[in-house]
């Protein structure tokens, strides 16, 4: 297998993937409305409640428009991974599944291929949302756009991975419900996606260690300072950490030898 | 129910003697165009782990067929299980290019979860699985490169149109996008369905779907295909067209063909059949000279025979 092989796979899986998202508006615009209905609603009603003070990397006063926008871009990145991968259990995609698995190159590389076409599309949607976000003022420096981009693929890749390992390693995943109960709302609550750290130390440091732990705040963290250019370094090292173990996991998940995926398709 | 124990009675298996493992290690037995010798490493088609040289014109496709000998398919001393159920026990039989083997057996037989070891969607415990010689555990990826299948499941993508489909398979095989479009369009042409090219698979009959699904699979040129369960849910002539083609594959182009199926009409007077039963191997042979040998009027009284003997035993 040359070079030329696996970017042709890579593109054909991205292809796939781009074609299933235009095909699915439906999806593409509730991922888009999630977040912008918190923007809408929750970030105007809290906006009094919540006072944030200056910190790093704002300069100034902000809305708390402005301070969730990171975590809401994260939000689009945390539910497009786990809905992505998940859909890999149900039995509408094991078939292609099967597809993409008797393909001769390496499983690792099909696996990380899917991951990464899934994370393109997560990334355009998260640009979408930061170019209606204006709407709320919410307007990083030009070149915050461009800084965003390594960390909304990052923090996509984790996520991705993280919805991979839980498809490949828990047998019942009877409904989205409970992902969203056991996974999406823990990770996105116990987090800065919302409230800054300090807040939560403040109230309970219990709850503050869980939160600075969470691979989901180090995603938010390092696409806050993106924004404006900056590089948060201890969530850079946190989210390449947490990826590579995931995926790890996964791919080891999927492998025949191990039998997760015989497992489950035997039943 | 034991493990040596193949066939009720020796004489199914007809010029093939022996069982499969025996052949491998010692003297060939087999038809005219089978067997040319054990998969002597030195024979292998590849240099292990190595990138390989096709002898095609073709260099941009990883799918395409090394030289190579032995069988194209062969199974030896197979066994699986799900906990404690047994679903394989010592399965043996090899396919040679070009033939066209119906693996028979009811539902639940086993048929399935061979394919699924077969293409490493299970992991294989006992026995071995070689493709052309080689050893799935050992270079699985060149063995897949040989491999087209047609899983029971339904895969193709609904959403996508027939071409899109195709194109996602040839790019899986790392096929450039101009190889890919001249295969597709001889592929689809053989399976009479150029005019639904656009149209999506969920537009499609579930006799155009399976054929498309035979088309893909056979876009990487492989060597072997196996067919789980093809004609499931179609109309006869579907199921026609489908024997046909695939017969006609072995045929002309010399392809090993394993088609599961649980449907007795489905072994044609010149096929071969293995029959597999609550994960044994019954029979192995020629259809026509099963049915001479048991004296049965028709493969279905055979079969029947031969499952009561079994379950006698």
């Amino acid at each position: 297998m040359r070079p030329i092989h696996y970017l042709r796979c890579f593109a054909g899986i991205a292809t796939r993937e781009w074609l299933r998202f235009l095909n699915q508006r439906g999806r593409f615009f509730s991922a888009l409305v999630r977040p912008l209905v918190w923007l809408a609603i929750f970030a105007t009603g809290f906006h009094f409640v919540l006072g944030v003070s200056i910190i790093p990397p704002y300069e100034t006063y902000i809305p708390y428009a402005v301070y969730i926008a990171p975590g809401l871009i994260a939000m689009i990145l945390l539910f497009n991974g786990m809905l992505s991968s998940l859909s890999m259990v149900y039995d509408r995609e094991m078939g292609s599944m099967r597809i993409l698995m008797v393909s001769p190159l390496p499983r690792w590389f099909l696996l990380t291929a899917k991951l990464l076409a899934g994370v393109i599309v997560s990334v355009l949607q998260a640009y979408a949302f930061l170019a209606i976000a204006l709407i709320w003022e919410i307007e990083p420096p030009w070149y915050g756009y461009i800084a965003v981009l390594p960390a909304l693929i990052l923090s996509g890749l984790m996520m991705g991975a993280l919805g991979l390992l839980l498809s490949s390693a828990i047998r019942q995943l009877e409904n989205f419900a409970s992902v969203m109960n056991f996974v999406i709302f823990p990770m996105f609550f116990a987090s800065s996606a919302l409230y800054p750290l300090w807040h939560i130390k403040e109230a309970s440091l219990l709850l503050y260690r869980i939160c600075a732990i969470n691979p989901f705040t180090h995603a938010v963290e390092l696409i806050r300072f993106a924004l404006y250019g900056q590089l948060e370094p201890v969530s850079a090292v946190v989210l390449v950490a947490a990826t590579a173990i995931f995926l790890t996991l996964a791919v080891y998940g999927y492998d025949p030898a191990k039998g997760l995926m015989a497992r489950r398709t035997a039943d | 129910m034991e493990t040596g124990d193949i066939g009720p009675s020796p004489p199914f298996r007809g010029e093939r003697e022996g069982p499969v493992a025996e052949r491998w290690e010692g003297e060939v037995g087999g038809t005219a165009n089978q067997l040319i010798g054990p998969p002597h490493p030195a024979l292998s088609p590849r240099p292990a782990g190595g990138e390989g040289k096709t002898h095609t014109s073709d260099p941009g496709s990883v799918g395409e067929n090394p030289v190579s000998v032995g069988p194209a398919f062969s199974v030896e001393a197979l066994g699986h299980r799900f906990g404690p159920r047994r679903v394989l026990n010592n399965v043996s039989f090899s396919i040679a290019p070009g033939d066209f083997t119906v693996l028979l057996g009811l539902n639940g037989a086993g048929k399935t979860t061979l394919f699924s070891l077969a293409t490493r969607l299970y992991a294989q415990g006992e026995g071995a699985i070689r493709i052309f010689g080689m050893d799935i555990r050992e270079r699985m990826l060149e063995c897949l490169r040989q491999l087209g299948i047609v899983f029971q499941q339904p895969t193709l993508d609904l959403d996508l149109s027939v071409d899109q489909n195709l194109f996602y398979h040839c790019a899986l095989h790392g096929l450039s996008h101009r190889d890919a479009a001249q295969r597709i369009a001889a592929e689809i042409e053989r399976v009479g369905l150029v005019e639904q090219r656009r149209e999506k698979a969920r537009q499609l009959s579930g006799g155009q779907r399976r054929r498309v699904e035979i088309a893909r699979a056979l876009l990487h040129r492989p060597r072997l295909l196996l067919l789980d369960e093809p004609t499931v849910g179609l109309d006869i002539a579907s199921r026609q067209f489908m024997l046909d083609h695939v017969r006609r594959l072995c045929r002309e182009q010399g392809l090993a063909a394993l088609w599961a199926t649980h449907l007795i009409d489905e072994v044609g007077e010149g096929a071969r059949v293995v029959v597999l039963h609550k994960g044994e191997v019954l029979a192995d042979g020629a259809a026509a000279q099963l049915l001479g040998e048991m004296r049965a009027p028709s493969m279905r009284a055979a079969f029947e025979t031969l499952v009561q003997e079994r379950e006698a035993a």
